[in-house]
């Protein structure tokens, strides 16, 4: 398993797209095709096809407005898709709501940071944890042992998430009074607590400096590795994209552009008209 | 930062936060008991223990929906009178068919009066729970109007045969001769026998406050409160925030419907119409002076604020105003920094005194 991009080799696969070869007899932990949502008379997202290989790092780049968090809320199923299938895992997500969404194996980070502002950073993960703690109401209610025994469980495993960020001194801290780059990596510690299959980052480097990034870039190569998960991000940093997506779709106007490795996306034509020919003004001014 | 990890550090914090509410409880129940020994109590504070029981229970109710999940409900009233009417529907049936000891009618009487409280929780809380903020704070208001009116027009009597309803008149109710009505419509219900005692209003506050805090302090707590501080958030994190709004909204239905019945049974009449929209806003101020969300804060305010109007009567006629002026002068000094700077001053040296151990 390599970390270079440049060394991954890519094999076709049905369907929309390639993956790794790597992933090679999984099948792709996410797919979507001719993916589509009207809001009104307005298309917002049209034809969007994608493949994720088991243990890829994907990148979804476009200008402001491209429709990337459109596609994030369709994945997640924030909004109902008006066309096209998704397919989580080998199931398909027809009908499902968020939560089920998240239980069949999808989590996501928010562009604009949602924690529990009044809970803990332990609580928080906690909330990941929701689902793999195995108790009941009646059994917290009346504090039988079991309750003792899945907190206990939990709180071990809310501790070791947190440590992938060096984060577990800072458990029976209140969430919102975290400085902004460590709300940005708990609500990545939260999402990876609910044991996904993918994993979906909204500019997870968003606010970060360099030398953040640089560490950011590092941990979301250490989350695949350890999780065996795929990972796909909404990210404006080409340094944090170039440097860790195996594969970039680039997203104007809802429609996919253009679809390739780092090198094919830099020297594609389409990309640069439409993208990288505005980032010196546009994309420092949003942050 | 230097914390120390210890298993489960935070809810140690919570449990003794939990701890010194029962403390609380309990001291009071200590101080009431001497104070009634030695002659102490007036007459007319006497007769406030019980109603205080039962509102410090409506305030914990209450904090459940508004402070833990934080939704705002302007019809608690509603199904405390659920508790209160079936509970007297059930003692006084129980009472004809010969069960004279108070305590096992009072017991029944609360656990049948929060089942029913549930069950109207249910039903309300389908519709009620679809929608957010303002809108249900109006629905709610709304239900608790509508429980009012059909307690209104609500007949009912024991006979033989067993319990017989009506919602036109006594009439219709085709009881058998010997029969005895025990809801009169607007009248309410009549010829109770009191079956309430303030031991039992103090078990029942410990109780609630045990359930509450362990519900609090549980992943089902923990998941209600994730929902109050980000719903989107919540549901992407695969929590079914339909279901826990649900367990939030119908364990308070049933706390509030307990607290009904110890009222109702303290009382030979009760009238539907004790528990209107006013009865939902007093309740409602408890949990907003209290503290949202504070459980400690919304036993002293419920019991403060019953007592008070007692107090003021020698004030006669300028009670009430005096009262609301109490209330206006609480309300910002406990929402003034200087104020609250100085009581963490106070209760940061309290706690180290204690060990020290929530520096945060």
């Amino acid at each position: 398993m390599s970390n270079n991009p440049n060394e991954t080799k890519y094999i076709e696969v049905p369907g929309p797209g390639k993956i790794p070869e790597r992933d090679r007899g999984k099948r792709p932990v996410l797919e979507a095709s001719h993916l589509g949502i009207d809001f009104g008379g307005l298309t917002a997202v049209d034809e969007f096809n994608i493949a994720i290989g088991a243990t890829e790092i994907g990148g979804l780049i476009g200008p402001n407005g491209a429709g990337k968090t459109t596609v994030f809320n369709l994945l997640t199923k924030v909004y109902q898709p008006t066309r096209g299938v998704i397919m989580l895992d080998g199931k398909d997500t027809h009908g499902m709501n968020t939560t089920q969404a998240n239980q069949a194996g999808i989590a996501r980070t928010f562009q604009n940071i949602r924690l529990f502002d009044k809970l803990t950073v332990e609580e928080n993960v906690k909330i990941g944890l929701h689902n793999s703690i195995g108790y009941h109401l009646p059994s917290a209610v009346l504090r039988l042992p079991r309750y003792w025994k899945e907190e206990k469980k939990a709180h071990d495993r809310a501790l070791e998430l947190l440590d992938i960020f060096d984060m577990a001194d800072l458990a029976d801290v209140r969430s919102s009074s975290l400085p902004y780059g460590a709300q940005r990596r708990l609500e990545i510690v939260r999402a990876l607590a609910t044991n996904p299959k993918v994993l979906l980052l909204d500019e997870p480097a968003a606010g970060m400096n360099p030398s953040e990034t640089e560490e950011l870039m590092n941990n979301i190569r250490k989350i695949r590795d350890t999780f065996n998960i795929a990972v796909l991000l909404i990210e404006h940093d080409m340094n944090l994209v170039m440097g860790i997506c195996e594969n970039i779709i680039v997203l104007n106007f809802g429609k996919i552009i253009a679809k390739g490795t780092p090198s094919e996306i830099q020297s594609n034509p389409k990309v640069i008209e439409a993208y990288l020919g505005n980032t010196a003004e546009g994309e420092e001014a949003d942050g | 930062m230097g914390k120390k990890i210890n298993f489960l550090g935070k809810t140690n914090k919570n449990s003794l936060m939990g701890l010194i509410n029962f403390g609380i409880i309990i001291v009071f129940f200590a101080v009431v008991t001497i104070l009634k020994g030695a002659g102490g109590l007036t007459n007319a504070l006497e007769g406030q223990l019980i109603p205080i029981c039962a509102y410090i229970i409506m305030a914990l109710s209450l904090n459940l929906v508004v402070g833990i999940s934080g939704e705002l409900s302007l019809g608690h009233a509603g199904f405390m009178s659920v508790g209160a009417f079936t509970g007297v529907i059930v003692a006084g049936a129980m009472k004809y068919n010969g069960v004279n000891a108070n305590l096992p009618r009072l017991i029944v009487a609360i656990v049948l009066g929060a089942i029913l409280a549930a069950i109207a929780g249910i039903l309300i809380g389908i519709p009620v729970l679809r929608l957010r903020g303002d809108y249900l704070a109006i629905v709610t208001l709304a239900f608790g109007e509508i429980i009012k009116n059909v307690l209104n027009c609500l007949y009912v009597g024991v006979d033989g045969a067993g319990l017989h309803f009506s919602v036109t008149d006594e009439a219709h109710m085709d009881m058998a001769a010997g029969g005895t009505t025990l809801v009169r419509g607007p009248m309410g219900a009549v010829g109770i026998t009191k079956a309430s005692s303030f031991a039992a209003g103090i078990v029942l506050i410990l109780l609630v406050l045990f359930v509450i805090q362990n519900l609090v302090n549980s992943r089902t707590g923990r998941a209600i409160m994730a929902i109050r501080d980000n719903r989107i958030a919540a549901e992407a994190s695969g929590i079914n925030v339909t279901k826990y709004k649900m367990i939030a909204f119908v364990t308070s239905a049933a706390i509030a419907g307990s607290a009904g019945a110890l009222y109702a049974l303290n009382y030979s009449t009760i009238v539907p119409k004790k528990f209107d929209f006013n009865t939902s806003i007093l309740v409602l101020v408890f949990v907003v002076l209290g503290g949202i969300g504070n459980m400690t804060g919304s036993i002293i305010a419920a019991a403060v604020l019953t007592i008070l109007p007692e107090l003021f009567r020698q004030f006669q006629d300028y009670r009430m105003l005096v009262y609301a002026i109490v209330l206006i002068l609480v309300m910002i000094a406990t929402n003034s920094e200087k104020i609250r700077a100085l009581w963490k001053r106070f209760t940061g040296l309290f706690s180290s005194k204690k060990g020290g151990s929530v520096n945060e």
